[in-house]
């Protein structure tokens, strides 16, 4: 009878989902905290742990790591958690050429992967897996954003990019709602920093505005030559090129600029009125989309594991794909994909009591998916 | 149109060689005097970017961060010739190579350290802000001409001082034949720190004056070292001429081939992959020039005598 009992209180206690699962769960957190993209990871890693430590979970263990925006060295650092640290959860990578190298040999193993930044389109479609998960957006969405804005105002638009698998990803989204003129479509070196020879063509091509997807230090020359240029045809891009990790480097050059963005500092909804001064108050300065969507990832990942043991992949898997969080972006579901549907606003650059930040515009997509879920077989 | 477009960018290739040259000028200078190779050079430019940054936000002024880069730059380049180069002289280059990669980590960490890892807040002076109209140009920036003043005073500056002065003598005799001036009563010690100092400057001032037209960002300098490098073999390793020379070059065709590829290529083929491919071979060109002068002389433009 006493072990029929005891049996019973076990099965109860293990079936009741608030209770967290005492189990404990070690998470890789790979990410770039060195170079030239280190504020981007930095980002990322106060988000995450903010995440982590409001939830006051002791039985979760974060093993952070810089991967230097190298490639090579991101797969060495994550067969080492895997193998040497038996991590059950990666996550933190910034860029979609790092994550490729990683998170499907991640996945193979058994393990689950939830990003936090890139979202390559290779793994959205057919490549689609059961235990990569994609807490941020499809690379493409920020992009399609504001093809569908400039829309309304614009018939002929320069468009440039760097030359990369995300950067040609960000002009065909663009491209994907935008129905007017391209005057130019141009890429440029990864990493460069002097944009004369593309202003001087911008000048030249009678285009009625720019989109740019610049991201990091680019997108801050960029800018800042742009204004010293005489040019004045308007810029717009996605929210990468004017986050909050680069607008107080930017200067007043970015005032005005329109950029898209699945949260922004304003958003009016509870977990955001939270989430905003909780950030300030951590690290003493506004948190950029990046802070966001890794404290997002974290809370996917606490929610889930209060729900199932992660040494069941199958079932954490499950938990996850729930999506019980409170977002600061508002509402958040999994696709069948694995990656959001989530509204994406268009934002202008303004200036708050000194600080240049973004401000709600309006709200250009409604519960947005991606372009390669249908392809994605789950 | 066209026309002042070709001009225009024919301007910016010329600032971005004469930007180029700053650089390349100090790191040719110490390896033509002491023949040692500073992979350190870009953490120098570094140096004078995060100065003149911190400075001109504490004061407000730009031109005293830009006194303060050329000073900052100067003195970490003495202290790092005194502390470390100074035992390098006699190694091979492949020692030199290792130590100065190590300088490049110590102050790439060093300045993440004290200045964290978001980019810093450096605009243009408002005297040199905004765009002028030139003959035959709609509207050009007035600091990328100014830059381009500067280049050409520097260059000139660096001419009289090396055959008019008794360091620019020193120097010169420096790169013929290092004992023989030492057996000569000349304190070649003290050169060898000056002629740091100096490069490091000009490459402080590189930083300074890029900085503001660009980001201000741990990581800054190892770019434009490795452009720096590409200019000095094609000009000539340890000549200052053929620096300026090869600076322009590169300038030149780097402005010029991200301009015109696109579009020539697009003559045959389809827009989107022309400009993919056009901007992929733009970002090669340079190194193909530099193959090409390395195989037809594989000294440089300007080989230094020695």
């Amino acid at each position: 009878m006493k072990k029929f009992l005891s049996a019973t209180t076990l099965a109860l206690g293990l079936s009741v989902s608030s209770f967290a699962v005492a189990e404990p769960i070690k998470i890789g957190l790979i990410t770039t905290l060195s170079g030239g993209g280190a504020g981007l990871g930095v980002d990322t890693r106060d988000g995450f742990m903010l995440a982590i430590k409001q939830s006051g979970n002791k039985d979760i263990t974060v093993i952070t790591e810089d991967d230097a925006q190298k490639p090579e060295l991101a797969v060495q650092i994550a067969d080492k958690m895997i193998q040497s640290d038996q991590v059950d959860i990666l996550t933190g990578i910034v860029w979609s050429n790092l994550l490729m190298a990683v998170a499907p040999g991640a996945v193979a193993q058994g393990k689950i992967y939830v990003s936090t930044n890139a979202a390559p389109a290779a793994l959205a479609g057919e490549k689609c897996n059961p235990l990569y998960f994609n807490a941020a957006y499809q690379n493409d969405n920020l992009h399609e954003a504001m093809g569908e804005y400039a829309n309304k105002d614009y018939k002929k638009i320069f468009i440039m990019a760097p030359n990369y698998p995300a950067g040609k990803d960000s002009l065909t989204g663009f491209k994907r709602y935008y129905k007017g003129d391209v005057a130019a479509e141009v890429y440029t070196k990864v990493g460069q920093t002097d944009y004369a020879a593309e202003i001087a063509q911008i000048r030249a091509s009678g285009a009625d505005a720019v989109f740019a997807f610049l991201p990091g230090g680019m997108g801050i020359a960029f800018m800042k030559q742009y204004a010293q240029s005489g040019v004045k045809t308007p810029i717009m891009g996605p929210g990468f090129s004017f986050s909050q990790d680069v607008l107080p480097a930017i200067g007043d050059a970015a005032l005005g600029v329109k950029n898209s963005g699945q949260w922004v500092k304003d958003l009016d909804n509870e977990a955001n009125k939270k989430f905003v001064p909780a950030f300030q108050k951590e690290y003493n300065r506004l948190p950029s989309l990046y802070a966001v969507q890794a404290y997002d990832a974290a809370q996917l990942i606490l929610s889930a594991a209060s729900k199932a043991s992660v040494k069941d992949s199958k079932a954490f898997a499950a938990a996850l794909k729930q999506a019980d969080i409170q977002s600061p972006r508002g509402k958040f579901k999994f696709n069948n994909n694995l990656h959001p549907i989530q509204d994406i606003y268009v934002t202008e650059v303004v200036k708050e009591d000194g600080v240049l930040t973004n401000k709600t515009v309006s709200k250009i997509f409604t519960d947005h998916g991606d372009a390669y879920a249908k392809d994605c077989k789950m | 149109m066209i026309l002042s477009l070709a001009l225009e960018q024919l301007l910016n290739g010329l600032q971005l060689g004469v930007m180029l040259f700053l650089m390349a000028a100090g790191l040719t200078l110490i390896f033509g005097v002491m023949g040692l190779i500073n992979l350190a050079h870009g953490s120098l430019y570094m140096v004078g970017a995060f100065a003149c940054a911190v400075v001109a936000a504490a004061t407000g002024s730009f031109w005293i961060g830009l006194a303060a880069s050329l000073v900052c730059a100067a003195a970490a380049g003495a202290i790092v010739e005194f502390l470390v180069i100074r035992k390098l002289y006699d190694r091979d280059h492949l020692d030199q190579v290792l130590a100065t990669f190590a300088l490049i980590l110590i102050f790439s960490e060093g300045a993440r350290w004290v200045f964290g890892s978001f980019p810093l807040y450096l605009d243009i002076p408002p005297l040199l802000a905004g765009a002028v109209p030139l003959p035959g140009i709609e509207a050009y920036p007035l600091y990328r001409l100014a830059i381009i003043g500067v280049g050409a005073l520097v260059a000139f500056g660096l001419y009289l001082l090396i055959s008019k002065t008794r360091l620019g003598m020193r120097i010169r005799a420096g790169e013929s034949d290092r004992e023989m001036i030492a057996a000569l009563g000349v304190d070649i010690r003290t050169l060898y720190t000056v002629v740091f100092a100096l490069g490091s400057a000009l490459a402080g001032l590189a930083g300074a004056l890029v900085g503001a037209l660009q980001s201000v960002q741990v990581g800054m300098g190892e770019p434009v070292l490795i452009l720096a490098f590409v200019v000095i073999v094609i000009g000539g390793i340890g000549s200052i001429k053929g620096a300026l020379v090869g600076a322009l070059i590169v300038g030149l065709t780097d402005t010029l081939g991200r301009f015109l590829l696109p579009p020539l290529l697009g003559l045959v083929l389809p827009a989107s992959t022309a400009g993919t491919v056009g901007a992929s071979l733009a970002a090669m060109l340079i190194y193909i020039v530099m193959a090409l002068v390395l195989a037809f002389r594989p000294r440089g433009l300007f080989p230094a005598k020695a």
